[in-house]
């Protein structure tokens, strides 16, 4: 249930979900957050915009996720003064938000940690690139500064540095262990050395193109991002899209729901010394992923969802096709299951490794498939079900270990519902058009696409400029809530452990960096 | 003695040293088939140390004597393990000088060479490797004593040709239970000693989790290629050994003559290759042990070596 002030006060707010807007000052933003924070929200993005040039200020908003609806909070920051009290008492996964608000805009949260995170010595400490009245175009020789990372004194206590760059072909990201022997002691994340100035770019792009630049942020998550960009603009417009477009674009979102799991389960395997399960789930991926070529004509369906619906249909040929595999991988993974479940060096592995209990994850306010494995049942295909997931009827996996394990199971059991919801889909596919055209849209209207991806929510925030520009857009991956909680699962592990823990969580570089 | 003698000493060696990439390359093979994955070719061992040897080497700046006299100490203590172990004739010079004890000495040696050059550098995963090594080092050494004194026991002797000699000399096959208990061990410690799974992962590409692989990360070119060709050799003697004590048929004993040694070649690489394919289906089926657990792994290699040893000395059997 809303908390009393966003149902009285609350207006509505353009989405796919049902969501509603506050607009807040310094002490209501408090007021607000303790109420959010008692009613048990969680933090599901923090974002900034520069609106000096029409009212001399900022705006700062933050969006909350409720049990049935989203509440974003928006508050005024006077231009002269960019500070504002921050939300880090009631929502850790601020912390790391704010401190990328500043590096980008300049305002700064009250207190909390003062180093930059998305700043890496690519533009000087009083340059920010965000800001409208700043050229993106300007370039600075690159000048990166020491980072104090957190020491932990103690006998026998010493550091391991890993990355940013790493043995295998993954992105970069800065691990610091802080080890006694094998122990882990403490385990401090460094990343933004992906960050590509995405939310500058979308500036200059018009409206109905920022879906392709959505669709690349992050690569796994591709039919996801491109989804819930086009649910904003299509808010903002008012526009409804087909039966039959929502149901192919659920269908290419359950695909690669699928092509993530298969993926991560195999490396899952491999990285516990198991390359059977790598070489087998690969297989059955890349099986997937052929597919994909065959009928949509991109293996990872980058560019499939467009605005107004999807770029090409599935025919009754594609659709037995569909289904054959489907029905085949179904068998496959519950064969694979049983090899995994019953495999004791596996489960030795798995269990009690990297546990992240419910209430840590609670209190930490984790999303997604991680909070699912920690006794956080929240999904929002059945939350808050926009379409065509109220028809399908998705079941939530939920799991309470917390641990390695835990976190396969939630793949297991959400490859197979996803199988079942690819099937239902393909059985049910209503008639209609693929595609309808975007009406005219009203300028600054802000409007919100909040998807369920395979790795939890992610959300983009639009707003529309003049007829077909784009004011802003931010764009938010739930890796940013989740990276944090690696930093407390490892707590008490041993360093061989890490990179098992690690891909049991596989969260975005590029996505959280932007 | 005669010149022979010398030749064909000299001939064991070579013929380790030339044919341990090809049973890493095998093992390699059957690992590959096993997992439903296309297998690199039989020879891609030989390609690699082409590769490497052709290569310009790369030092850490801060490298010693050490880090890179390393690779040369490594591989010579298991060319002279190769010399000791009979392999193919129990004839061998070499292995009146040294026994058996020696050997475990020379892999000591090897081991404590290359831990001492993987913090030579000072990097964070070379001293990490080189602590897990030696961890894993100091508990299967005294395994592999306990296995071997099971045999001693058994010829009475430390010799490994005796060893062999006495085994061939029995007119009909016997089953000694102390030796089936050693064969176990020894089992459990070659997989512990070769960075085999469930103790280490040798295809790995995560640094925090290796343990022989995180101390060469800093090898390049030939000296690399040196360490690969020693881990060859490594695994190449440990499954001489284990022949040796426990399946020595087809070793040249008596004389040595041309038509022998072309036999005890013949059986070395049926041996070999039916090792090599055991030891690619039990790699396949196991995930690696958490690094903890392989004290416990050890330690019960240690405590089947033990069991064979009083079984022996109690039950005389």
């Amino acid at each position: 249930m809303s908390p009393d002030l966003i149902a009285r006060e609350g207006l509505p707010l353009p989405a796919n979900v049902p969501a509603r807007r506050l607009l807040v000052d310094a002490d209501g933003w408090t007021a607000a957050a303790k109420q959010l924070h008692e009613a048990g929200a969680c933090l599901l993005a923090l974002w900034g915009a520069d609106e000096r040039e029409r009212n001399g200020q900022f705006q700062v908003f933050a969006a909350f996720l409720l049990p049935d609806e989203v509440a974003v909070l928006q508050l005024a920051v006077a231009g002269e003064r960019p500070l504002y009290p921050s939300l880090e008492p009631w929502f850790p996964a601020a912390a790391r938000m704010q401190r990328a608000i500043r590096d980008l805009l300049g305002v700064a949260a009250e207190g909390g940690d003062t180093r930059p995170w998305l700043r890496h010595g690519g533009w000087p400490e009083d340059f920010f690139p965000l800001r409208r009245d700043v050229d993106a175009a300007v370039a600075f020789p690159n000048a990166p500064q020491p980072y104090p990372f957190v020491r932990v004194d103690g006998e026998g206590v010493h550091e391991i540095p890993v990355g940013p760059i790493h043995a295998g072909t993954i992105e970069p990201g800065h691990f610091r262990f802080s080890v006694v022997g094998e122990k882990v002691l403490r385990l401090e994340e460094r990343f933004g050395y992906a960050h590509k100035g995405v939310a500058k770019r979308f500036e200059t792009l018009p409206l109905l193109e920022g879906h392709r630049l959505a669709a690349r942020l992050c690569g796994d998550s591709t039919v996801a991002y491109a989804w819930a960009y086009c649910a904003a603009l299509e808010a903002i417009a008012g526009a409804a899209v087909s039966p039959r477009a929502a149901s192919l674009r659920a269908l290419a979102l359950e695909r690669e729901r699928i092509a993530n799991h298969l993926g991560d389960l195999g490396a899952l395997g491999n990285d516990a010394g198991l390359a059977f399960g790598l070489t087998q789930f690969s297989a059955l991926k890349e099986r997937l992923l052929r597919l994909n070529q065959e009928l949509y004509g991109q293996r990872y369906l980058m560019d499939y969802v467009v605005p107004g619906g999807v770029r090409s249909d599935v025919g009754p040929r594609m659709v037995r096709q569909l289904l054959d595999e489907a029905a085949g991988i179904e068998r496959d993974v519950a064969a694979l299951r049983a090899i995994y479940d019953e495999h004791a060096g596996l489960q030795d592995r798995f269990k009690g490794a990297g546990q992240l209990t419910p209430s840590l994850a609670k209190a930490l306010g984790a999303l997604g498939l991680t909070a699912r494995a920690s006794g956080i049942g929240r999904d929002l295909r059945v939350a808050m079900p926009w379409a065509p997931y109220g028809e399908l009827r998705p079941i939530g996996a939920m799991r309470m270990e917390g641990d390695v394990a835990a976190r396969v199971q939630v793949r297991f059991d959400e490859t197979m519902e996803s199988l079942r919801l690819c099937r239902l889909l393909l059985e049910t596919l209503p008639q209609g058009p693929t595609s309808v055209a975007i009406p005219g849209i009203a300028a600054d209207r802000l409007g919100l696409g909040v998807i369920e991806g395979w790795r939890g929510p992610v959300l983009v925030a639009l707003e529309a400029a003049a007829p077909s520009a784009t004011r802003r857009c931010h764009v938010h991956d739930c890796s940013w809530q989740n990276w944090p909680l690696i930093e407390h699962a490892i707590i008490g592990n041993i360093v061989p452990d890490f990179p098992l823990i690690n891909k049991s969580f596989n969260l975005a570089y590029s996505g959280h960096d932007g | 003695m005669t010149a022979t003698v010398y030749f064909w000493q000299i001939g064991a060696c070579a013929c380790a040293i030339a044919l341990a990439p090809l049973f890493a390359g095998w093992v390699a093979q059957c690992r590959a088939i096993l997992q439903n994955r296309s297998a690199p070719p039989l020879w891609q061992p030989y390609r690699m140390l082409r590769k490497l040897f052709r290569k310009e080497a790369t030092l850490a700046e801060d490298a010693s004597w050490l880090f890179r006299g390393a690779p040369y100490v490594v591989f010579a203590a298991m060319v002279l393990a190769a010399a000791i172990i009979p392999s193919l004739t129990t004839q061998l010079p070499a292995a009146r000088v040294a026994d058996a004890i020696a050997l475990v000495g020379l892999f000591a040696t090897a081991r404590v060479f290359m831990a001492l050059a993987a913090m030579d550098i000072g990097t964070a995963f070379g001293s990490l490797g080189a602590r897990r090594e030696m961890m894993i080092g100091f508990l299967t050494e005294p395994a592999l004593l306990m296995v071997l004194f099971n045999a001693f026991l058994m010829a009475g002797t430390t010799a490994l040709p005796a060893i062999v000699q006495n085994t061939l000399a029995q007119s009909h096959l016997v089953l000694h239970p102390s030796l089936a208990f050693a064969a176990v061990a020894f089992v459990m410690v070659l997989l512990a000693e070769n960075a085999r799974l469930p103790i280490d992962n040798p295809s790995t590409h995560l640094e925090l989790t290796m343990i022989h692989e995180a101390m060469v990360l800093e090898y390049s070119a030939r000296h690399l290629a040196l360490i690969e060709w020693a881990s060859w050799l490594k695994l190449f003697n440990y499954a001489c050994i284990g022949f040796t004590l426990f399946a020595p048929w087809g070793i040249a004993t008596h004389g040595v003559s041309a038509g022998g040694i072309a036999l005890a070649v013949l059986a070395l690489v049926a041996k070999l290759a039916l090792a090599g394919a055991a030891l690619a289906l039990f790699e396949t089926g196991s995930a690696k042990l958490r690094l903890f657990r392989a004290p416990e792994f050890l330690t019960m290699a240690f405590l089947l070596a033990v069991l064979g040893l009083l079984v022996h000395l109690l039950l005389k059997a």
